[in-house]
């Protein structure tokens, strides 16, 4: 038998079983009613735990954007101040940050995608529910004992099969969700252990180090820069260096 | 008939579409005993577009079963596994 049929089966048991287990099949209908009503809230949690991970995401994501660009910048002054030591280390860490940063939108996209698919979902799930209450009353309605099992069994075969795709949908995203909270969580502990660090803070070695070459330098600099004019090879690179650098500012 | 693809929604499919799934359907087949996850997901998503392609989308509302029912189009080969068996993964 082929994978589609197998399927469907499996979703035709789970809705027969439960109708089998209610003596008056009208209860199953409440029961059920309840049920999908508790699984649209949860649909909505779902919906809003998922946006708040993309939110985390993006957060990280700018954090790291404006990183990379400290970095960019710390790395020009420090060839302007003629230290290309430093400029190496500066964008040997934004290589770091670039690398996490194409991660990030991958997890990013991935969630928008989650996201889109469950706010379908949800959709459906309440247009199907709000069919469901209609039907419901009705059969209630004009209950005949002898035709009730093969209506309720109609009623329910349709929205028991949506449910259990709705639930399993939103175990699939939760699965998706905590593993890339997981590796989010990787990318927070990555800045708090230095390897990619949040140069936000005051503490950051790099700029200290730059500040300290930048006072203490002057004679250097000057130095340098006339050596630069005078057409030495090796210090024309930095003199043009240093010359984009007072552009950007 | 009425089709369904997981995490996606319900389409209702003409019968002259239904050979062509088939044999899609049992390519899938084959791949899952194969345990060859690259032909796997080649046949299902195959086999997802000709549904899209051929099929129209039912109403948000409609309330009926679905005849067939098809992987969500981001399955892997052991999801599937597990959807296939009892207490698998599908809640209810």
């Amino acid at each position: 038998m082929g994978l589609m049929r197998r399927l469907s089966m499996v979703f035709k048991s789970k809705a027969s079983r439960a109708l089998d287990k209610a003596e008056d099949p009208r209860e199953t209908l409440d029961y059920s009613y309840e049920r999908q009503l508790e699984l649209l809230q949860q649909m909505r949690r779902g919906v809003t735990d998922v946006a708040t991970s993309r939110k985390r995401v993006e957060l990280q994501a700018e954090q790291l954007q404006k990183n990379a660009t400290k970095l960019e910048g710390q790395a020009r002054q420090a060839l302007e101040q003629g230290r290309e030591d430093l400029a190496r280390e500066a964008l040997a860490r934004r290589a770091a940050i670039s690398t996490q940063a194409v991660e990030l939108k991958a997890q990013h996209d991935q969630l928008k995608g989650e996201e889109a698919k469950l706010v379908d979902a949800s959709r459906r799930l309440e247009a199907k529910i709000q069919a469901f209450r209609i039907r419901k009353e009705t059969i209630k309605a004009n209950y005949s004992a002898a035709e009730a099992q093969t209506k309720v069994g109609e009623a329910l075969s349709g929205i028991s099969e949506e449910m259990g795709d709705v639930g399993m949908a939103m175990q699939r995203a939760e699965d998706k969700v905590a593993s890339m909270q997981a590796r989010s969580g990787a990318v927070d502990e990555l800045m708090a252990s230095g390897a990619l660090d949040d140069m936000s803070s005051d503490s950051d070695p790099l700029q200290a180090e730059l500040d300290r070459v930048s006072t203490g330098s002057g004679v250097d600099r000057e130095l340098e820069r006339l050596k630069g004019e005078l057409g030495a090879s090796e210090a024309k690179s930095l003199d043009s260096g240093g010359k984009s650098g007072e552009d950007e500012k | 008939m009425i089709l369904r693809i997981l995490e996606e929604g319900q389409y209702e499919v003409p019968d002259e579409v239904l050979d062509a799934l088939n044999t899609l359907d049992d390519e899938l087949v084959a791949a899952i005993e194969a345990g060859d996850q690259g032909r796997f997901e080649r046949s299902l998503a195959e086999l997802l577009s000709r549904v899209r392609a051929g099929g129209s989308r039912v109403a948000d509302d409609y309330l009926g079963p679905s005849d067939l029912v098809l992987p969500p189009a981001d399955a892997s080969l052991e999801e599937v596994r597990e959807m296939l068996s009892e207490e698998g993964l599908i809640p209810g």
